[in-house]
């Protein structure tokens, strides 16, 4: 019997779902679909909304498909200096940023998911603590204002470069995914610590450097707030704090700042287009990396 | 010096011997070794030539001792960042001011002051249930609706429906805060879509104060209700399907089948991502209610730690207030995980430690 044949059969003898299956699977998909729904209609309105008329936009007009199309917004984006630079900074601490955030993170959670490592007792709780109590807002600015980081640029970088959480999502990753015989193999070779993870291990941890990558890009990408704790000179704001400011505008009186008003409100539109696309890009390519192992294992 | 050993690992390696034999015949071989080894043959112990605990932890350490450089940049980092803070605390006993050090000769120590001025604010209840109830409506809320969300999904039969349904689900997690509430204020604010269809002038949503809530925790939800459906996809997805073939032949429908075999897989799951979420009852982030508040909306939208960001930080700030402030909202949250942990051992017998 070959293997069609096999699966013809399977699907002859499997029992057959009732009425009241039919039922829960259309109502299952019901609403599944009106979530899918949600999500995509606000950011479907951001898009149909940036490349409309401001002035439908403004009034109401907009809220199926575009009216009037025009790119305009796009081209005002340009004369905007504060947004280019805002990117180009994010840009920055986010490229610089993660590859730090990466340098600390993966050893770190290949040395916790080795038993031998010294002080593992002592070391692992002291991590823990930090997951669920802190110094609070005012004394951390009073540390890192006591290391020069205060109205520095560099917090943007530096700030949040260990993720505990993060940490423990690589060790339980290594736990499960890195496979003893090769490492005792390795051990026989004479492969010492350091030569087994640069060897051994790193090739083995693709997928979760990646989702690491991810995680803290998005996070330096999606930071406003620092620089406005770190009192951050304007000319170094991230993206999102350009973004915050540029959004907060209101409207001014008169008919020139009418005018103003439509080109500020079809700006904010395409800002917030072009600060999300980026990430909407990069997250599906390391989606496929979301497996069990690598969500997972962060509870034990 | 891991040369020394080669030779015994090897004759243990070979043959057709179960990895776990293996391990234990190198076990032996290191312990061997540890005791009797030429290197090491001043120190074998006492009783029997065995090492003791002690000499195999420093022959442990000597072996393989250098991992723990891998481990030494994110334990000084945290030390710096995370401790060091910690240590910062004693700034809610002094009157301190903006980038003093923390303990110099002319620190003003204050005792209790800073606490007894933030407890005796008139606003003081006003912070402190805004606080509560934000994180406890967006709990109620939050917590049910990806457990929801995940039993739905699992039933999903298609495998490309599921998967692209996911992708989309997930997206809006890596939103930006910024362009999350630039987005709310856009459809819900004032000129925004929904005030406009509704009329046009009067919605100011963003200035009532009853509407804050209701925002806060919808866009919450509309943000994270898919992401946070990941970890109970996972532990569905271990689920024999034998399981549910079983139940399926006792006729048991899909709906049913939802709690008889998917319910108690994620049981685990559940009790455990509600602990976390019980210790986390006093903190739902400042970063997105600094940026949803407006002077309509402070009845409501100032919590705890938007006072510490409003009042604790900068030139004119009050560090000391707002570090006391600070402090008594995580040792709440502190407690309240201890009690949510000791509850949980109890009742399901499950723990975090």
């Amino acid at each position: 019997m070959d293997a069609k044949e096999l699966k013809t059969l399977k699907k002859k003898n499997k029992i057959k779902d009732s009425k009241t299956d039919y039922v829960y699977y259309a109502i299952c998909a019901f609403i599944l679909f009106l979530l899918a729904v949600i999500i995509i209609y606000p950011l479907y309105y951001i898009v149909i909304a940036s490349v409309s008329d401001p002035s439908a936009v403004v009034n109401g007009e907009v809220w199926l498909y575009p009216i009037k199309m025009t790119f305009s917004g796009y081209a005002n984006l340009f004369d905007r200096p504060d947004v280019w630079r805002g990117y180009f900074n994010t840009l920055l601490y986010t490229v610089v940023g993660t590859v730090f955030n990466i340098v600390l993170t993966i050893p770190a959670g290949w040395a916790l998911s080795r038993d031998y490592l010294p002080f593992r007792k002592i070391i692992i709780p002291l991590l823990i603590i930090t997951m669920f109590f802190g110094g609070g807002l005012v004394p951390y600015i009073a540390v890192c204002t006591a290391l020069g980081l205060y109205e520095n640029p560099l917090i943007l970088i530096i700030g949040g470069g260990v993720s505990v959480y993060n940490v423990f999502m690589c060790k339980s990753f290594f736990q499960t995914n890195v496979p003893k015989e090769v490492l005792e193999a390795a051990q026989i070779d004479g492969a010492g610590e350091i030569r087994t993870f640069f060897d051994i291990v790193l090739p083995l941890a693709k997928s979760i450097i990646s989702v690491m990558i991810l995680f803290y890009a998005v996070g330096h990408w999606n930071n406003y707030i620092d620089a406005l704790i770190f009192q951050v000179d304007t000319e170094a704001w991230p993206l999102q704090t350009v973004l915050k400011a540029l959004l907060e505008t209101t409207a001014g009186e008169g008919e020139v700042a009418a005018e103003q008003f439509l080109i500020s409100k079809q700006v904010q539109f395409t800002s917030i287009i072009i600060a999300t696309v980026p990430i909407l890009v990069l997250y599906p390519m390391i989606e496929k990396h979301f497996g069990q192992g690598v969500l997972v294992g962060s509870f034990k | 010096m891991e040369n020394c050993c080669g030779e015994a690992v090897i004759s243990a390696n070979i043959g057709t011997a179960q990895p776990s034999d293996n391990e234990k015949l190198i076990e032996q071989a290191y312990e061997a070794l540890a005791g009797g080894g030429s290197e090491n043959g001043g120190k074998v112990s006492a009783n029997n030539g065995k090492p003791s605990k002690w000499e195999k932890w420093k022959d442990n350490f000597k072996r393989r001792g250098w991992i723990l450089l891998f481990i030494l940049p994110a334990l000084v980092y945290v030390l710096i960042f995370c401790y060091a803070p910690m240590y910062g605390i004693l700034i809610a006993f002094q009157n301190y001011h903006q980038g003093d050090s923390i303990i110099s000769g002319d620190t003003v120590w204050v005792g209790w002051d800073n606490f007894n001025l933030f407890f005796s604010d008139p606003n003081f209840w006003n912070y402190f249930s805004n606080t509560f109830l934000l994180c406890l409506l967006g709990f109620l809320v939050g917590f049910p609706l990806p457990i929801i969300v995940a039993l739905l999904l699992n039933s999903v039969r298609a495998k490309k429906v599921k998967k692209g349904l996911q992708i989309l689900y997930y997206a809006p997690h890596f939103i930006s805060l910024v362009v999350m509430v630039g987005m709310l204020k856009m459809i819900f604010g004032s000129d925004g879509l929904l005030d406009k269809i509704a009329g046009g002038n009067g919605l100011e949503l963003f200035l009532k104060p009853e509407a804050f809530r209701p925002l806060f925790i919808f866009s919450g939800n509309w943000q994270d209700f898919g992401w946070s459906a990941i970890i109970y996809l996972a532990a569905l997805s271990g689920v024999d399907p034998a399981l549910h073939e079983a139940a399926k032949v006792d006729g048991a429908s899909r709906f049913r089948r939802i709690f008889s075999v998917d319910l108690p897989a994620i049981a685990p799951t559940i009790v455990m991502l509600m602990i976390l979420s019980i210790g986390n009852l006093m903190s739902c982030g400042y970063e997105k209610v600094i940026l949803m508040q407006t002077d309509g909306n402070r009845v409501t939208s100032e919590i705890i730690s938007t006072f510490v960001y409003n009042f604790g930080l900068g030139a004119d700030g009050k560090p000391g207030l707002g570090t006391a402030a600070g402090l008594f909202n995580s040792v709440i949250n502190v407690a309240l995980l201890i009690i949510a942990n000791f509850t949980s051992k109890k009742l399901a017998n499950q723990s975090m430690w």
